[in-house]
């Protein structure tokens, strides 16, 4: 019983940052903006979280600079590709490249050492439990069902599904669907930035270089497993993480009394993804955004 | 479709593109030269025997000079020794494995008489490099490269798991112990086997879980997976958690400050942890690879520079664990029984059981 509670409690940690990832992912690319700048998003706003904290010693100043960043990396990324008409995967690899040199160039200035910030103190992290694990959980999962309604209900959610399928209706309209995907970018990087600041400032105790180890490039593989829709989409960060909390459950233990080899555990979570995604390509579902990564002559 | 877009619209795109990425590039080499060549104050290293001393090359692993652990205590032994023999110190950081190479042959064609390659991932390059190079001295931190001008400086890391675990079991109150290590290879499974056996010697009936970052390079700097691990074993019961993981490491020591009944303890690595959560660690296994470093560096500026295998463990302190006003109350109910187990390793009255070794056996 105790391992199921350590099972989920350990899923629902690992999953916060898939899920704001991905949630930001959705919002960019239902507009058209092709995005594989996620990672470099969740870098961003990780260290410039705990970069604040480490300096103000103030957790929420520091929540407010982290998820800022992740907008404005969010906005920097949209115009590069929305208005130079470049392809969105281009730039985001040169995105995420660019984030890769920065940080520890900026990180050296800041604090001497290219390695990451200062360990953070308990009191200036993200105080628990008002604002630990389980609140950002909360949030993530509000996220997902405000983007549910959105998409269906409001004004704003058709406007972004038009820029990503149909941008040719918007300037009939009036409406120049450049700017909305490139204002898609910034809210997408600011919901990116809650997971970055996830990783540095609730999971965690400080910016380490790379700390965000491929998550943006899982909840790409989330969001399209998810075929570019929220609820799906969390549901697929939800079974990314699980098959994770199970491999790290599982090593180490006796399974049918066996000693089960660490390396073979260790690729649970690489079998799931495959494995989900081959079901997925194999059956008919939603295919992605119709103009995703065109640019757009209005 | 991606090329023909971005010829298609003019070349705009492509030039902003491209502008992007030379921006890209200049953060990587400003990067990498903002952090080599900080004793040897800038241009003066071009000239490698220009100036009254030597000059050492340091070539750093993934981690970064300041990892707070091993590449750390590299540059700390260099640092010292450069003070002490008034020589230079060129250091390089690699950004990945491949970068390990080219930093080892610029070091050795400037004319660096001793060029040192801090971690096991580079053995396969100074392989490549060192038989290059007959006139340049090498040394290699925690691996062996068998070539007549490498120096192989290798660390008894099962004596000083073997006392952690010592520790671990002695100070257990539940009975169940915890292991958690960086990337699942051959050098951490050396940690495993002995802190095991070294827990298994003080409480026989204790559970020792293990689990593994990553298997990958990038499971050294995850410090989320790492605490989620820590929290795993401590939900399993596991009180004292002794980390192997480099960066990652960090999440263990965040998992155990934050346990709400106050019982839990980590054990740190490589450098002195005690200070990262005071009163929540019991000690740390010290690796002195500061002082192997100054040591090599040592005999280059006495002329005495000799290749070949070298180990550093518990006799000669190159292994050692961590007391100080952090821990000090928390071990001293143990230190007597640890002295004792000190002496018996050393003695060779406890043969430490070594992952190594084990190995070649099958």
């Amino acid at each position: 019983m105790d391992l199921v509670v350590a099972f989920l409690e350990s899923t629902i940690r690992l999953s916060v940052p898939l899920l704001f990832a991905a949630l930001g992912g959705l919002i960019s690319e239902r507009s058209g903006l092709a995005n594989v700048a996620l990672e470099g998003k969740l870098l961003i706003s990780a260290f410039v979280g705990a970069a604040v904290a480490a300096t103000t010693g103030n957790p929420w100043l520091a929540l407010t600079a982290g998820v800022l960043s992740g907008a404005l990396g969010g906005w920097i990324f949209g115009v590069l590709s929305v208005f130079t008409k470049a392809d969105h995967i281009v730039v985001g690899i040169a995105f995420n490249m660019l984030v890769a040199g920065i940080i520890p160039t900026v990180c050296r200035a800041m604090f001497g050492g290219t390695g990451g910030t200062p360990q953070l103190a308990i009191e200036t992290r993200m105080p628990a439990p008002i604002a630990g694990d389980f609140t950002f959980f909360g949030a993530a999962l509000l996220l997902c069902w405000m983007l549910h309604w959105g998409l269906r209900e409001t004004k704003w959610g058709l406007r972004l599904k038009a820029a990503g399928d149909q941008p040719v209706a918007l300037i009939v309209q009036g409406v120049n669907p450049n700017w909305i995907r490139v204002w898609a970018g910034a809210l997408a990087g600011a919901c990116v930035g809650f997971g970055g600041i996830d990783l540095s400032m609730v999971q965690g105790s400080g910016y380490i270089r790379d700390m965000a180890g491929g998550r943006g490039f899982i909840a790409l593989a989330a969001l399209i497993l998810g075929g570019w829709r929220p609820v799906p989409t969390a549901i697929a960060c939800l079974v990314f993480a699980a098959a994770d909390a199970t491999q790290m459950l599982l090593q180490g233990q006796k399974l049918f009394g066996f000693n089960v080899p660490n390396s073979l555990v260790q690729i649970v979570p690489y079998l799931v993804t495959i494995g989900v995604l081959a079901l997925r390509f194999g059956g008919k579902g939603m295919l992605a955004p119709k103009a995703i990564n065109q640019p757009i002559n209005p | 479709m991606a090329i023909r877009n971005l010829l298609s619209k003019k070349g705009l795109g492509l030039f902003v593109v491209a502008g992007v990425l030379v921006l890209a590039a200049a953060g990587c080499t400003k990067k990498s030269d903002g952090s080599s060549g900080e004793s040897s104050g800038g241009a003066s290293g071009e000239k490698a025997n220009g100036g009254e001393g030597l000059t050492i090359g340091l070539v750093l692993d993934k981690g970064g000079k300041d990892d707070k652990s091993f590449n750390s205590a590299a540059v700390a032994g260099a640092t010292r020794a450069a003070k002490e023999f008034g020589i230079k110190v060129k250091d390089v950081e690699s950004p990945d494995d491949a970068a390990f190479e080219p930093a080892m042959r610029t070091f050795a064609e400037r004319g660096i008489p001793l060029v040192l390659a801090v971690g096991f991932a580079q053995a396969d390059a100074l392989k490549k490099v060192a038989p290059s190079f007959p006139n340049t001295h090498f040394a290699i931190v925690d691996a062996v490269v068998d070539a007549p001008n490498v120096a192989s400086l290798m660390f008894e890391e099962q004596e000083g798991s073997y006392l952690v675990g010592y520790l671990a079991g002695l100070a257990t109150k539940t009975g169940k112990v915890g292991f958690i290590g960086g990337m699942d290879v051959a050098m951490i499974r050396r940690f495993l086997m002995a802190y095991e056996a070294g827990v298994k010697a003080a409480n026989p009936k204790a559970t020792v879980f293990n689990g593994f970052v990553g298997i990958t390079s990038s499971a050294w700097a995850n410090p989320t997976r790492g605490r989620e691990l820590a929290l795993s074993q401590m939900s399993q019961g596991a009180d004292v958690l002794f980390h192997a993981a480099g960066a990652s490491g960090m999440g263990v020591f965040d998992a155990v400050e934050t346990d709400r009944k106050k019982a839990t303890y980590a054990i740190g690595v490589d450098s002195n942890q005690n200070g990262i959560k005071p009163g929540r660690v019991l000690t740390s296994m010290l690796k002195r690879v500061d002082n192997a470093v100054y040591e090599i560096i040592k005999s280059e500026v006495e002329k005495k520079f000799a290749g070949g295998p070298r180990s550093f463990g518990l006799k000669d302190k190159g292994i050692d664990y961590a007391v100080d006003d952090h821990n000090r109350e928390l071990v001293a109910p143990y230190t007597e029984k640890l002295e004792k187990v000190r002496e018996d390793i050393v003695a060779g009255k406890i043969l430490v059981p070594d992952f190594y070794k084990t190995k070649e056996k099958k």
